[in-house]
């Protein structure tokens, strides 16, 4: 051991203030981990992280993985990764480089269940004062929910040298909460409780509330506890703010549900108000466009892996014009010849689904696909503690609403638009105007399944990925659509959103299943009063 | 009706050639399989094994579920696709008299409850169990239940006028949020798994061959009396009505009859006999579980009608039969095919048979120009 390194130590052994004795042997510390008794190994753990050095973290977590041997010739504690000959190793005391050895030649330091949680808590501890900025703030975060009392001390020593102010924040609400826990001192505890009433979020009220819970059991040997006084007013009025959070969380979540549901209805929408047709393979639609997805995915990674983020946006052109190629052919093929008999059609695009579905699990097999979220669309964003949404739902309702905004004025603002709207008016007059209404009806056709596809894309990224996709949501989207009535978008969107957030209102008081049974009954009881939807179209069109 | 001194039922079974092979053709099947089963020994040629006595039946309680679907469907004009659900009903029905005859014989031996409820830790038969120990009182619910949900639920729809393609969604979402509900286990009715591991009904051992050949001689004659009853309720003055509401409802309604009470009616006697079907089907398969709520199932039996011909009963029955043939055979040789068979089935069936086999049948036989009347009724019927 050279002579800065040895300095180090012992400058870090007097910041940890006497805690640690003055120089910590890590070698003889490591070697204890392989003895018998669990106490005599806590006390090497405890030892090792008193030392605060980085090879202490480097034996720790090799011991966490089972990567920590002890040579069987020198009996010196080595850190080893298999490699193809037997072992590489290196000294776990200094980090030197040891070659390659057999098997044979080493015996693994076994750890138990209990020692691993230990291990883990105390590896938190050490990273607080990791240069790594990461480290630093996983590790501020690990240590939340400690008992140790030595993690104060470290926490206030860390403290003292953070530049960064997330990870400061975070260090100080970790403090606060042990502090709150786990300190001697009464003043100290009441301070730390006064800083964590001001958090919103659940960690911190699952720490109030446990104190709140241990002080009322000590509560015959001192009637007026201040701890616990402060503790429960903490706890209302975390308890309160969380409530409200709450509640915007459920709205986030039922628009999300609903611009899901929007985007798989909008399809049926538009070929159910301007053909009159129901088609029952809209979900095939939608869970073609997933398969989409999943073959672009799969294109990028095979030739341009470097751009594989971006794969999801020629998704989405992909799949409007796989579905709706798809949509073309089969009004062409199959339901143009059963006009004016919206039962029959029914039954057809059942059967259509139905091979649609098979065709797709002979051709990809009856598993799961995986669909990977590009990075810009993992991971979440925290609003407060109480509120977290992530970034999949966030572009799905921002998707819908393009989607929506391009349909609008597709439907509102072309030529196209303009001669569907003549035809869903009176398709009589408008053939006699000059208008194909052949053309116009194959059209709007691709154009409701293709929007399915698109739907089949964001879907893609929330759901798995498999032949009953589009089962899954059929039923659902119907009752968007009887819910809102056809023939208006805006009857659709209404549907969707209401529907979608009264579901995520009703799920945490009945349960998920429950609450999508009462949603059936309720939108049956709904058509008692209003048997063409929210916004039906009144007048002759109605007869259409 | 030119027979009427030969009562009512002969005029029933006499009236059309369809109604009288059908009739004979029942009664032959319902006398001939019990006896070659049981009499006839196993060596002979003439012998009917007992998977087929069972497979069979199965396909009989199917006739009896497509042709209740044919009595609303093929002569009042409602489409339901959630038909499956009284068929489930009844079939529970009769699954809970089942599981109360099973007694302490479970795994459990627990003479109070079923063997699920003890492995759920529950300490009381629920009151809606009550009363199932009993035949009688089973059968009657068998009846009861689906008659009562589809009153409530047709009363709701058919006030509110909901009709064609959106009655077809409401009934699905009817279903499915049965399923849904049945796959509960809190709802005491087994969850997941259903129903199953039956002893014996009303104390007969229900894998003697006996008991078998006696479900299947009950399960034909059901099918018999269904179709007597649906014969004598399309070929009554209710009957026209119900065809008058199919072909013109609105026309029907301005003439001044109260067209959501004929639904009503035999919508109710609909489902009362898919109710039946189904509490036939349980002690032949030996299981009921919530996949019978599924969506597809339902949607399924219209296809039998679909095949068989809509609007003549018999077609229903015979579509019924020769499309689960049909699975039966394909699931077990080809089970890659079948699902495309089968969609493909629903797309030719709309496209060049709208008529069924039955349909096909009849215009082979008659003379070119006599087939465009229904042809031309066809168009005028959906009319815009």
């Amino acid at each position: 051991m050279n002579l800065p390194r040895f300095l180090l130590f012992f400058w870090i052994a007097i910041i940890l203030g006497g805690l640690s004795p003055a120089f910590a042997d890590l070698g003889a510390d490591t070697n204890k981990l392989s003895l018998k008794s669990t106490k005599t190994k806590i006390l090497a753990i405890e030892r090792l992280v008193a030392s605060g050095d980085d090879q202490a973290v480097a034996i720790l977590q090799a011991f966490l993985v089972g990567n920590l041997f002890v040579h069987t010739l020198d009996k010196t504690p080595v850190i080893g990764r298999p490699s193809p000959e037997g072992y590489h190793i290196k000294s776990a005391v200094n980090g030197r480089d040891l070659g390659t050895v057999k098997k044979t030649a080493l015996k693994k330091i076994r750890i138990n269940n209990k020692l691993r949680k230990i291990v883990r808590g105390a590896l938190g501890g050490l990273t607080l004062l990791s240069p790594d900025r990461d480290l630093r703030l996983n590790a501020a975060k690990s240590v939340f929910k400690s008992h140790d009392v030595l993690v104060i001390v470290l926490l206030e020593k860390a403290i003292l040298r953070e530049t960064d102010d997330h990870v400061l924040a975070a260090m100080k609400r970790s403090l606060a909460a042990v502090q709150a826990t786990n300190s001697t001192q009464t003043a100290v505890r009441l301070s730390a409780i006064e800083q964590l009433a001001a958090y919103t979020d659940q960690d911190v009220r699952t720490v109030i509330a446990e104190i709140v819970g241990k002080e009322q059991t000590s509560e015959a040997v001192d009637p007026v506890n201040p701890v616990r006084i402060a503790a429960e007013k903490a706890l209302s009025g975390i308890e309160a703010r969380l409530k409200i959070w709450g509640y915007v969380a459920s709205i986030f979540q039922g628009l999300s549900l609903g611009s899901v549901l929007l985007l798989a209805a909008m399809g049926l929408a538009i070929t159910f108000g301007v053909m009159g047709v129901i088609n029952m393979a809209h979900g095939e639609m939608v869970m073609l466009g997933a398969y989409t997805t999943y073959l672009v995915q799969d294109l990028f990674k095979i030739h341009l892996a470097a751009y594989f983020d971006w794969s999801i946006l020629l998704a989405i052109p992909a799949a409007f014009v796989v579905a709706g190629a798809t949509g073309v052919i089969i009004e062409r093929s199959v339901i143009r010849f059963l006009y004016g008999r919206p039962l029959e059609t029914l039954l057809a695009t059942w059967g259509l689904s139905l091979m649609l579905q098979q065709l797709v699990r002979s051709l990809f097999g009856p598993t799961n696909q995986e669909v990977v979220n590009p990075s810009w669309m993992s991971g979440a964003v925290e609003i407060t503690g109480g509120l977290t949404l992530t970034y999949n739902r966030i572009w799905i309702i921002v998707f819908a609403i393009l989607v929506l905004a391009l349909v609008t004025f597709l439907i509102k603002k072309t030529s196209f638009g303009l001669r569907m709207r003549a035809v869903t008016q009176n398709r009589a007059m408008a053939s006699s105007m000059g208008i194909r209404t052949g053309w116009v009806d194959a059209m709007t056709f691709g154009l409701g399944s293709g929007i399915a596809g698109m739907a089949g894309v964001a879907l893609s990224q929330i759901d798995n990925v498999s032949p009953n996709l589009g089962q899954a949501y059929i039923i659902d989207s119907f009752m968007v659509v009887v819910f809102g009535g056809v023939g208006n978008l805006w009857g659709t969107v209404v549907g969707a959103l209401s529907l979608g957030i009264v579901n995520k209102f009703l799920e945490p008081l009945s349960g998920a299943v429950l609450a999508k049974i009462l949603i059936l009954i309720a939108v049956i009881l709904f058509i008692q009063k209003r048997p063409r939807g929210l916004f039906a179209l009144k007048g002759r069109a109605m007869e259409g | 009706m030119n027979k009427e001194f030969a009562g009512p039922l002969t005029a029933l079974i006499t009236a059309s050639r369809g109604a009288t092979i059908t009739v004979g053709l029942l009664l032959i099947v319902a006398f001939l399989v019990p006896v070659a089963n049981l009499l006839v020994p196993e060596t002979s040629v003439f012998h009917v094994p007992n998977y087929a006595v069972s497979l069979l039946g199965k396909y009989l309680c199917f006739a009896l579920l497509a042709m209740s679907v044919d009595l609303i469907w093929g002569f009042c004009g409602i489409l339901s696709l959630g038909h499956g659900a009284f068929f489930a009903l009844g079939g529970y029905a009769m699954g809970m008299y089942l599981m109360r005859q099973i007694g302490d014989r479970g795994v459990y031996g627990n003479a109070h409850m079923p063997d699920f409820m003890v492995f759920l830790d529950w300490h009381q038969l629920p009151w809606y169990w009550y009363g199932f120990e009993s035949f009688a009182f089973a059968i009657l619910m068998v009846a009861v239940v689906p008659g009562a949900l589809a009153f409530v639920f047709g009363w709701l729809a058919f006030r509110a006028r909901v009709t064609g393609v959106y009655f077809s969604i409401i009934s699905q979402a009817m279903t499915f949020a049965l399923l849904l509900a049945f796959f509960r286990n809190d709802m005491g009715f087994g969850g997941n798994n259903g129903l199953t591991d039956f002893k014996e009904i009303l104390g007969f051992d229900l894998k003697s061959n006996v008991v078998r050949a006696t479900l299947f001689f009950c399960s034909a004659l059901s099918v018999l009396a269904g179709y007597l009853l649906c014969r004598f309720i399309v070929t009554s003055k209710f009957g026209r009505l119900l065809v008058a509401v199919r072909d013109a409802e609105n026309r029907t309604r301005f003439l001044g009859y109260r067209v959501e009470y004929y639904k009503l009616l035999v919508f109710t006697v609909s489902a009362v006999l898919a109710g039946i079907a189904g509490s036939l089907y349980v002690p032949q398969v030996g299981i009921i579980n919530p996949g019978e709520f599924s969506p597809a199932n339902s949607i399924e039996i219209v296809i039998w009608v679909a095949v068989g011909g809509r609007g003549y009963l018999h077609g229903a029955i015979l579509g019924a039969v020769v499309v689960n043939y049909a699975k039966t055979y394909f699931t077990g040789a080809l089970p890659e095919v079948w699902l495309f068979m089968l969609g493909g089935l629903f797309i030719a069936t709309t496209l060049f048979l709208p008529q069924g086999i039955v349909g096909l049948m009849a215009k082979i036989k008659k003379p070119v120009f006599v087939t465009k009347t229904p042809k031309a009724a066809l168009t005028l019927g959906v009319g815009d």
